[in-house]
């Protein structure tokens, strides 16, 4: 039987000729990532396991970014922690505040991860690398400590659902709204324990921050990881940001998938996720009349260039309505100064939205836009739970930057088509 | 493992994380402050209602969205001494077996045991019994790697001979 992309990556790792779903299997890790939050806890279980020092300085990755810019004293005591931490062991690669981007926006553009790689990281969205050919997951605290470690974990096999791409997306539908429109037709659980492996010819349709937004969503349909094929849109963006030596992954003709879900990006209409779960969608034809208290642009799902400039193309020479407030947040110091280069950041604050500092702190209700009660925030995150940003009778509507910007304009869930494709009618 | 025997609290569908731990007590990492905040958003009171011992039911996708261990940590250490549910969440699966918080799966149970029932647990055997009907269940054993992670006491000590052996060759 041949393998999928997931599972070549595991055998290869596993020093294994071939592995199948529902093996148990121990690998080599190649970048073992986490943060503020997560390392935090890890330490302490570091520290009880003997270790004591990391398996290779080079390959244990800790960036400060939920709670940082620190946003109380429990959150600077948790930083130091992992300041201290990453010193001790003269990490290459710790990013502290003014250096820090949004991880998952960071590694990538950093070459820190690369092809064919398995990377597990104490954060969820890790299944983000997956946009790079890697096998990429999130761990929680324990897995983090003992991987970096030993520079191993153990995995079991997933099985895999093949979505094959075709077709081109409309003008105003990103990589996120092919993500939520997959994540409400297959639920929260439609690729539990499951490898996702994109495939087909509309992939070569989809840039590389497409990519990233949809692996990094991948979690939220409950999957291991999910993988793209590493063609010439990743090798060009490789070739800008990689330095490492890496191997590209293809599946076996005869993989075996667990079924094929046929995905027409042309067919696909800007989508939001609705309260309280990624899978609620509505296409923006049916979103109604929902008026909004704030709009948040940015996170690891959709806080790279291309979201940006997208953004800013639709609030150039607009306001945002005064009915709301909103916040944007370039994901890493690159992308922010790029912003800047191009006009981006006096655009945003000519609109009247507030520009950060990367900090992941606002998407998981930890700071820089937290959410009262009754309030409605939509938002280019990747989560829309209970409570999610604020209080526990707050809404999260999720959506691409594009409809987040035309929205932030109207006041309410608008679609950018209403916003800009009037421009120069009377 | 030592068996379980408690009161039922039941949930729904796709509790997230975000419910079990709301992201505002991240910055929290004593396990006893995270206990006293389990639950908080579906129900405020479930802390001060779970007595030690009790045992949490869930059905599908429990545990689901992020990855942090303070999630199952706050469960542990509130006393709780079983999570059954219909389906975990996959990170919430491995951390709840790293950290040493007993799960179990079993649909069957998840769907036939109802809010205040008596529950017993026979971990060795995977026998879950609703005391209050009578009804027995038996639950996905744990495959032979992992029923070891679990008797080693959970990853950390399962790790260390390997540390060990890297501190040594280095």
């Amino acid at each position: 039987m041949g393998m999928t992309v997931t599972q070549k990556i595991l055998a290869a790792h596993a020093g294994l000729e071939s592995v199948s779903a529902g093996q148990l299997i121990e690998a080599k890790l190649d970048v073992v990532m986490g943060n503020d939050i997560t390392i935090a806890l890890a330490v302490p279980e570091f520290r009880k396991s003997g270790a004591d020092r990391v398996f290779d300085k080079d390959k244990v990755v800790v960036v400060l970014d939920h709670f940082a810019p620190n946003k109380d004293i429990k959150a600077a005591m948790q930083c130091k922690v992992c300041r201290e931490f990453a010193r001790e062991n003269e990490l290459t690669h710790f990013f502290d505040v003014g250096r820090m981007g949004i991880e998952h926006a960071l590694l990538p553009e950093q070459g820190i991860v690369a092809p064919g790689e398995v990377i597990i990281g104490g954060d969820s969205h890790t299944c983000t690398y997956g946009a790079l050919g890697a096998f990429s997951t999130g761990v929680g605290s324990t897995d983090l400590a003992m991987g970096m470690a030993t520079g191993e974990n153990w995995f079991k096999v997933p099985a895999a659902i093949r979505f094959n791409l075709t077709g081109k997306p409309g003008k105003w539908v990103c990589g996120k709204d092919v993500m939520l429109h997959i994540i409400g037709r297959i639920g929260v659980d439609g690729a539990l324990y499951r490898s996702m492996e994109f495939s087909g010819d509309g992939v070569a349709n989809l840039s590389m921050d497409d990519r990233f937004s949809m692996t990094n969503m991948a979690i939220e349909a409950g999957a291991k990881n999910a993988t793209f094929p590493v063609d010439d849109i990743c090798r060009a963006y490789l070739e800008m940001h990689c330095k490492k030596n890496w191997t590209a992954y293809e599946a076996d003709e005869d993989a075996e998938y667990e079924k094929t879900i046929d995905i027409d990006l042309s067919a696909i209409r800007p989508t939001v996720a609705f309260p309280h779960l990624p899978s609620n969608t509505r296409t923006i034809d049916e979103v109604g009349d929902v008026k909004l208290d704030q709009v948040f642009i940015g996170s690891c799902t959709n806080g790279r260039m291309e979201d940006m400039a997208m953004a800013a193309s639709i609030l150039k020479g607009h306001k945002v309505s005064d009915s709301l407030r909103v916040i944007v947040i370039p994901a890493t110091p690159s992308i922010y100064m790029e912003c800047m280069e191009k006009g981006y950041i006096r655009t945003f604050m000519e609109a009247g939205c507030a520009v950060s500092t990367p900090t992941c702190g606002a998407c998981l209700g930890g700071h820089m836009g937290i959410l009262a009660a009754g309030e409605k925030c939509l938002s280019t995150t990747n989560r829309n739970f209970v409570g999610r940003m604020g209080h526990v009778e707050s809404e999260v509507y999720l959506c691409s930057p594009a409809v987040a910007a035309a929205s932030a304009i109207a006041g309410r869930i608008v679609s950018p088509e209403d916003i800009m494709d009037k421009e120069g009618e009377d | 493992m030592q068996n379980a025997h408690g009161k039922a609290f039941v949930f729904g569908d796709d509790v997230n994380t975000d419910v079990i731990l709301p992201g505002k007590y991240l910055n929290v990492t004593d396990p006893k402050e995270l206990a006293s905040h389990c639950m908080e958003s579906e129900d405020p009171d479930f802390v001060k209602k779970a007595r030690p011992g009790d045992i949490m039911v869930a059905h599908k996708n429990f545990g689901c969205g992020s990855s942090r261990e303070h999630a199952p940590l706050s469960i542990k250490y509130l006393g709780i001494s079983c999570v059954i549910a219909s389906t975990f969440a996959r990170i919430f699966f491995r951390n709840a077996l790293n950290i040493g918080l007993p799960i179990l799966e079993c649909d069957e149970a998840a769907r036939n045991i109802h809010e205040g029932d008596m529950v017993s647990v026979d971990f060795e055997k995977g026998i879950i019994t609703n005391e209050t009907t009578g009804k027995t269940f038996q639950a996905e054993p744990f495959p032979p790697f992992m029923q070891n992670l679990i008797a080693c006491g959970g990853l950390v000590n399962y790790s260390k001979a390997k540390i060990e052996k890297l501190r040594a060759s280095r």
